[in-house]
């Protein structure tokens, strides 16, 4: 995408809480409502003599996510100490990983409307955050409940071309993590937290201009506003033949700008190191291939067989896919019944618009997989009708009943034998001789439909359309 | 050598505040040191792995399990400054 | 049991399980005697106040006939880099002055639940760094065989209140010697296990990689049972061996017959002392007596080793040090105003009255020695010699079983006389620190005294986790000491 004919050149990093339940150093728990200071020992406090031990699961997480992300995984990374001082950093260094960390060179695709977009993971590591400051004016409160719980920072390489790749690149990003189960990906509550890099530079010049990280950006709207504001802020300034200078901006969502934050004149000195108190990290053969087993399929890969072999469309798959117990919910339902476009037309239109108007979450849905397999198995056996399926459906979502169950309570079984439909026929047509007379004459076109409707409703809605249709065409011959 | 200025860029990476005086005096006594410790590089280490941790050991970590062994009040009550559970600082925005 | 002041570390439990005597007589005792001598040595910067009500309860635990452990009643000096809950820990330091941890440390918490009774917090060199015991925040230690010699460092305090019988038992730490060097200036026995036998959690650490516990006591039975308890893994500490412990105090043999005791060329022809010199021969004499083979071996990188040292430890001591900011416990400046003052102020103040000058020197040169542009000519090119070193070292002990060496070059200095030059000081380890930098077992055990009167120790240096023998060789010597029963003046 190109603006005044500079060309931006994006890259994004993001951190990745892990949803272990206790912290990567230490034992204490990780929610998020906890008192203050109550998540903290002596390890998060950063009190004299404590030592790190890692958490098995912090690495379980960050390999599967790394092998998620087409990455190399490597079999000696290390852990080392970032040394600088900021309040919120207990120990005055952050253990971090640096020049070996524990996931590499990966790439992910994604759609970017309709076309398809590749870009590479640098590199992903491991490390621990840290507390969080609450600013009072006069002085700052620090609570270190957040420190030592286990981040993966995924970095991505300088390939994203433009805001709206920026944005689904994240989102893309906070889809697999989602489908793998290592984080939640709530960002409100900062369990994804996206840094962006961007310059603009000439189209056709062969560096990249001077990069500002932005910070602070909580939702992917956001990523791509604040971006998009980026570019135009540095276009103009190169336009007015100001200097770009390195620093980190932050966005304000209130002003729809991004602001300085500081500058960052000469690189911090952060005296990297490995940590003496962790061993090497070890990621044996054996745990890869059964992390690789226990991998699930991802979106990508999914849509793509939504697609393929289910004969779904496009758009359905992308929309299935878009969270993993939705495609599951899906796929179960579709099991069931073995009507691919049948489930997802009911679960894209029916229970995603009940769902929207309840406010509930699909984990919440009255109506499970199962049963709304089996209400399409119904419609598809003849049982009942497309329409009567649309009352039985506000039926199970109202009481959570199985379809059977509610078909059975509220007699909504569908007329299908031929001699039932034909007396009902009969009545109708004796009912109305003129307008036989007119259909058989041909006087007047389209009376059939009446018919229909006619026969329809005197059964409730019961009778078989296409049973209904066969009978009144041999009856009005 | 390890000059005055030096001395006070290390310093302030190190979050020491030091008189013009220690100033002076580190840069003798470091730059003394380091002449010495400096013979190191006569020795040849090309392509030799440094050495973090002196001795083989097994490697172990740790389960995903929540202990509980300390209240905030614990953690908190050696602090030179606090409100409630909280540590209390200079602003720092 | 008579001389409880003499009494062995398994003499006074025995006795105080067979209620020969209680606790609290032997808690009481060395209180009095604390009480009277330490004002000339000043070994403890904090006494235990609850230690007599501790002791009662063991006694009426005995009564009840509960298994106390096999240390009970034994009073012990606890060195102040342990942490200890509840009780003031302060690493020598103004930095902690007022530190009171919640927690203890894992060794400490061990030898608590065998049944030691913690009579106090004894004096260091301040973070472990020195060693003379100048440094410390609370004043130097005395020798207790010369007041106006140092006991060495940095666990002086350890070393001297167990020379003159305050207690029983202590630990210490040892990064460069510090368990050693004081050992030997006192004529006491000290161990440095092999890095990641014992763990480091709840140890206020000075340089990680280098940083072990030990025993600093009175015999070499009593320093393999105390090790013995403090040793083996620790899930707090995953730098911890999971190697099982073996019974060193039930195995202990003084029958070293075809031992091979290593001399190292490098460490023989150095600058060293007569009367230390003198004791070394002595021992290698005593040795062959009893059988032992003697051979020489060489570890050329020993000659890099105080640089390698220091390079090493001040790296990564100017990290370990970073978390006395001011902020979570400990000393913190005083502002008139929190609310104008800079974080770079509010930090810097803080720390620079908190360090001493050798612990902000030490600070200073490993921030140095990280910082960019530096980090590969010292920290990454001292961790390769570090490798190189190791590795001379494992090679040497497929020729030997136990090096012999000299601790230090001399016996103990006069107060004072080496603190204006920090070069000269850090040469004192020449002796002591590859051993921390290989992470071998290492000990110091008396065998002279000096023409001053002054104890002299000699080194012994096992292969990784191969302490018994070590322990072995020690107890032989021990047994022939010509200075057994030698006792400092102030006993």
């Amino acid at each position: 995408m190109l603006y005044r004919g500079f060309e931006p050149v994006i890259g994004i990093e993001i951190h990745v809480q892990l949803s272990t339940k206790s912290k990567i150093f230490s034992a204490d728990a990780t929610n998020f409502d906890a008192g203050d200071n109550e998540n903290t020992s002596p390890v998060s406090v950063g009190m004299p003599g404590s030592l790190p031990v890692l958490n098995s699961k912090a690495v379980e997480y960050s390999v599967k996510t790394g092998l998620a992300l087409d990455c190399e995984i490597r079999r000696h990374s290390v852990f080392a100490r970032k040394n600088y001082f900021y309040p919120d950093l207990p120990k005055g260094y952050q253990i971090s990983q640096y020049d070996k960390p524990i996931c590499e060179n990966g790439k992910i695709t994604f759609n970017v409307g309709d076309k398809e977009k590749t870009v590479s993971i640098t590199r992903a590591h491991m490390e621990e955050d840290a507390g969080k400051s609450n600013h009072q004016g006069e002085y700052t409160l620090i609570n270190y409940n957040r420190a030592g719980i286990p981040l993966l920072e995924i970095v991505s390489g300088p390939d994203i071309r433009s805001p709206l790749e920026a944005a689904e690149y994240a989102r893309t990003i906070r889809q697999i993590v989602r489908y793998l189960d290592v984080c939640d990906g709530n960002l409100e509550e900062g369990s994804l937290r996206c840094d962006c890099n961007v310059s603009v530079r000439k189209v056709g010049a062969p560096q990249f201009g001077t990069k500002v990280e932005i910070k602070n950006i909580n939702s992917f709207r956001f990523v791509e506003k604040a971006i998009e504001y980026e570019i135009e802020r540095q276009i103009d300034a190169i336009e007015r033949g100001d200097k770009i200078i390195q620093e980190t901006r932050l966005w304000d969502p209130d002003k729809n700008k991004t602001f300085s934050m500081r500058a960052k004149e000469n690189a911090e000195d952060y005296r990297y190191f490995p940590d003496p108190d962790l061993l090497p990290i070890r990621v044996t053969e054996q745990m890869i291939s059964r992390y690789k087993l226990e991998l699930p399929e991802l979106p990508i890969a999914r849509a793509k067989r939504f697609r393929d072999e289910q004969g779904l469309p496009e758009y359905d798959a992308m929309v299935l896919t878009s969270e993993r117990d939705l495609a599951d919910f899906y796929e179960e339902t579709a099991k069931q019944c073995g009507n691919f476009k049948s489930s997802s037309n009911w679960i894209m239109t029916d229970l995603m618009r009940e769902l929207k108007t309840t406010n509930k979450s699909l984990s919440e849905s009255p109506i499970r997989p199962a049963h709304l397999g089996k209400m399409i198995e119904l419609i598809d056996k003849g049982t009942i009708s497309g329409k009567i399926a649309k009352t039985v459906f506000q039926e199970m979502w109202a009481s959570g009943k199985s379809p059977e169950t509610v078909v059975k309570e509220k007699g909504f079984v569908q007329i299908t034998d031929p001699v039932v439909i034909e007396k009902i026929v009969d009545e109708i047509l004796s009912a109305n001789p003129q307008m036989v007379e007119d259909h058989k004459s041909g006087k007047k076109k389209n009376l059939l439909g009446f018919f229909v409707g006619a026969v329809m409703k005197a059964s409730k809605g019961q009778a078989n359309p296409d049973l209904v249709n066969t009978i009144l065409h041999e009856k009005l011959k | 050598m390890i000059d005055k200025k030096t001395i006070e860029h290390i310093a302030k990476l190190a979050r020491l505040k030091i008189s013009d005086q220690e100033a002076q005096e580190y840069s003798l006594q470091l730059t003394k040191a380091m002449d010495h410790f400096q013979k190191i590089s006569e020795i040849d280490t090309t392509g030799i792995e440094p050495l973090v941790t002196p001795t083989e050991i097994e490697v172990y970590w740790r389960p995903d399990e929540v202990e509980n062994s300390f209240t905030a009040e614990e953690m908190t009550e050696n602090a030179p400054s606090r409100a409630g559970n909280l540590f209390k600082v200079p602003p720092v925005v | 049991m008579t001389d409880l002041t003499n009494g062995s570390i398994f003499e006074i439990a025995e006795a105080v399980r067979n209620k020969t005597v209680s606790a609290k007589e032997v808690c009481s005792h060395f209180q009095s005697r604390i009480e009277a001598l330490d004002r000339k040595l000043n070994s403890f910067i904090t006494i235990n106040d609850g230690a007599l009500l501790e002791a009662e309860q063991l006694d009426a635990r005995i009564a009840k006939g509960e298994n106390v452990g096999p240390l009970a009643g034994v009073p012990f000096g606890i060195k102040e880099m342990f942490c200890t809950k509840g009780l003031k820990t302060t690493a020598g330091s103004r930095a902690l002055e007022n530190f009171i941890p919640p927690y203890d440390a894992t060794a400490v918490s061990r030898l608590k639940n065998a049944g030691i009774v913690i009579m106090g917090k004894l004096n260091q060199d301040e973070f472990a760094m020195g060693s003379s015991n100048e440094t410390s925040y609370f004043g130097a230690v005395k020798n207790p065989w010369n007041l106006d010699c140092v006991p060495g460092g940095s666990s002086g305090g350890s070393a001297a209140a167990q020379a003159a019988r305050l207690v029983a038992g202590t630990i210490g730490t040892d990064t460069g010697g510090s368990i050693r060097q004081p050992a030997s200036f006192c004529g006491i026995v000290g161990v440095k296990p092999t890095y990641g036998r014992v763990s480091r959690y709840g140890i206020i650490a000075y340089a990680s990689s280098l940083d072990q516990a030990g025993p600093l006591v009175s015999s070499v039975k009593d320093a393999a049972l105390i090790m013995e308890i403090m040793s083996g893994f620790d899930p707090h500490d995953s730098t911890t061996s999971q190697k099982s412990v073996p019974s060193w105090s039930i195995n202990l043999s003084d029958d070293i017959k075809g031992m091979r005791i290593g001399l190292m060329k490098e460490y023989m022809s150095g600058n060293l002392h007569l009367d230390v010199q003198k004791t070394v021969d002595n021992a290698i004499a005593s040795l062959k007596l009893r059988g032992a083979e003697i051979v020489e071996i060489s570890v050329p990188m020993t000659e890099f080793a105080v640089p390698v040292y220091y390079l090493v430890a001040a790296s990564e001591a100017s990290s370990n040090l970073a978390r006395y900011d001011g902020v979570k416990y400990g000393y913190r400046a005083e502002f008139k105003n929190l609310s104008s003052e800079t974080l770079e102020d509010f930090y810097g103040k803080t720390r620079g009255e908190a360090f001493g000058a050798e612990t902000k020197r030490r600070i200073m040169l490993g921030t140095y020695c990280l910082s960019s542009g530096y980090y590969d000519a010292y920290y990454n090119k001292a961790g390769q010699v570090r490798r190189l070193l190791t590795n001379q070292y494992i090679a040497a002990f497929q020729k030997c079983d136990v090096i012999l060496s000299p601790v230090t070059t001399a016996p103990a200095f006069k107060i004072g006389e080496r603190s204006s030059d920090p070069l000269s000081m850090y040469l004192n380890d020449i002796f002591t620190t590859s051993t921390n930098l290989a992470g071998l077992p290492g000990m110091s055990v008396p065998f002279g005294l000096s023409s001053d009167g002054l104890p002299i120790g000699v080194q012994l240096t096992a292969g990784h986790f191969e302490e018994q023998k070590m322990l072995d060789v020690a107890f032989a010597l021990e047994n022939d000491s010509p200075v057994k029963g030698a006792k400092p003046h102030v006993i």
